[in-house]
């Protein structure tokens, strides 16, 4: 029993970067119906602006955040409005295609300015250390830096749920992610609200780099590939498009992978991962929170 | 006085010419229908009014001021509401957050307020349904949305579109007598339809659009009595 606890401690905390990184997956599938594939290399330079913020600039591990938040943002902007949206009427493919060319452009472009070394946030950029915790009389062990991400990505969540619910930024978003003509009639901006998706899922995704590069203590160019293939795994789990899906899947992967790991092997973990995504692509394509809706006339 | 003059528009779907030099005005105070067939381009027209759609050639007029090329939310912002066919309410949304989007540029508090209480005393019925998601609506009570999401921003010209379709008899009379009463509160009509009997009884004037050209126009007394329009509208 300890011992299954323990694992739930540890998949939470790895869930809630994937979640992190799921959300901003679906934020863009909500918005222009595209699987943002670059989405885990604007992560990667994420972790990178927080490690020079960090290295450089010398300041604290929360400055680097909102640091890397910005730079993220930018960049994600700069990526749609050069990449995504001369397509936007082109057939979906073309964008997907793009969208894996402009992945690869990112982790090539990091080889080659950055090197294949691997790099560490200093020792101290944030204290880490081992919590005793106890539940129900069972002994168990967190650390602070697995209590800081879960802690960081609460927040975030939190932050995006008020800003898509009660700002009028979310309400574009949401009248732009269910009709586009629709919600040009009322006035929105289409393509200043798809920018600000964008600044707002590679936020999400710069703060998910910082929280694995200090999570596995490295950052290096190809870094965002396996975590952005697990974090679109979960978005699909919870349902493409959906933000309460992407989190709940983002926990749910992160809590099933480490189950894998833990009782059966680690070597397994990758491809269990992978057989749930096509499981659930061929039982329920619409993801565990998604329902087909019918249109009325 | 004149609100709305298009001329000669020529507009394009790849390469099916939908609209072929079209040419019509709307005064202010007016209730002007356009109608015709399925596929005649009456929708066409209103899109391309409202911005949704660029004309290849031809102008929009609009207060005095050329509005073609501007894209839709500038043309909303200078006061022309366009309640587009099939209602396109947002269905995930709640009845009011469709109403408060439907005032987007004009989002004061007190402004929305009195809007959005104006819109619950004309159609009562949305503000029981206020926090229901607008897709469990019935039809009519989405046109209801529709239409009440439009004045929102205090159109001085409204573009209706098939207000009418797929709504029983006793709710088209319904929306038309709302129409009227919009019009004589002082907001210009520009309504497309093809319940033409409909639409005459309450325009001023009317253009018969037949594959993208204007075919007929007059007085909507004229149209009614019309030997064409009866033959392919009236069902006489």
């Amino acid at each position: 029993m300890a011992g299954f606890l323990q694992q739930v401690i540890n998949g939470l905390s790895l869930g809630s970067i994937y979640a992190l990184i799921a959300l901003g997956y679906t934020m863009v599938y909500g918005i222009i119906q595209l699987i943002n594939f670059a989405h885990g290399d604007i992560l990667m330079v994420g972790a990178y602006i927080g490690f020079f913020a960090v290295v450089y600039l010398k300041l604290n591990i929360w400055w680097a955040f909102i640091i890397a938040m910005a730079g993220a943002s930018l960049l994600g902007v700069i990526i749609e409005r050069v990449a995504y949206k001369p397509l936007r009427n082109a057939p979906r493919l073309a964008a997907l295609i793009t969208a894996i060319g402009m992945s690869l452009l990112l982790e090539n472009g990091g080889l080659m300015i950055l090197g294949t070394d691997i790099r560490s946030y200093p020792v101290g950029t944030i204290t880490n250390k081992q919590l005793p915790l106890s539940f129900l009389g069972i002994q168990l062990t967190a650390t602070t830096l697995q209590l800081l991400i879960l802690a960081v990505t609460v927040v975030m969540m939190i932050i995006l749920q008020y800003i898509v619910h009660y700002t009028w930024t979310g309400k574009a978003m949401r009248a732009v992610s269910y009709d586009r003509d629709a919600a040009r009639l009322m006035g929105i901006n289409v393509d200043e609200t798809i920018s600000v998706t964008f600044a707002l899922g590679s936020a999400f995704a710069a703060v998910a780099g910082i929280l694995l590069g200090l999570y596995y203590n490295t950052i290096q160019p190809l870094m965002g590939i396996m975590p952005g293939l697990k974090a679109f795994v979960a978005a699909v789990i919870g349902g493409i498009g959906l933000i309460p899906g992407a989190m709940l899947g983002g926990f749910a992967l992160g809590v099933f992978e480490t189950m894998v790991s833990g009782y059966w092997s680690s070597k397994m973990r990758d491809p269990i991962v992978f057989i749930l995504l096509i499981l659930i692509l061929l039982l329920k394509p619409a993801g565990l929170l998604g329902r087909n809706n019918t249109e009325k006339v | 006085m004149l609100l709305l003059k298009v001329e000669n528009l020529n507009v394009y779907y790849g390469a099916i010419h939908a609209l072929k030099g079209i040419t019509l005005e709307v005064n202010e105070g007016e209730i002007v229908t356009l109608i015709g067939a399925n596929g005649a381009g009456k929708s066409t027209t209103l899109k391309t009014i409202s911005g949704l759609l660029r004309p290849q050639s031809g102008t929009i007029t609009y207060n005095g001021e050329v509005i073609n090329g501007l894209p839709a939310q500038a043309i909303v912002k200078k006061g022309i509401s366009h309640v587009p066919e099939g209602r396109r309410i947002f269905p995930n949304l709640t009845v009011m957050e469709n109403l408060e989007l439907g005032a987007y540029l004009h989002r004061s508090r007190e402004g929305m307020k009195k809007s959005i209480q104006e819109v619950f005393r004309r159609f009562p019925r949305l503000r029981e349904r206020q926090k229901q998601m607008a897709g469990t609506l019935s039809g009519g009570e989405q046109q209801m949305l529709a239409i009440g999401r439009a004045l929102m921003s205090r159109p001085k010209l409204l573009l209706l579109d098939e207000p009418s379709m797929g709504l029983a008899p006793i709710l088209v009379q319904e929306i038309f007598n709302i129409i009227k009463e919009i019009n004589e509160q002082g907001t210009t009509i520009l309504l497309v339809e093809q319940n033409a009997n409909m639409a005459l009884s309450v325009a001023h004037r009317g253009y018969v659009l037949e594959t993208g050209r204007i075919t007929l126009t007059g007085s909507a007394a004229e149209l009614i009595s019309s030997e064409d329009v009866k033959k392919a509208y009236l069902g006489g």
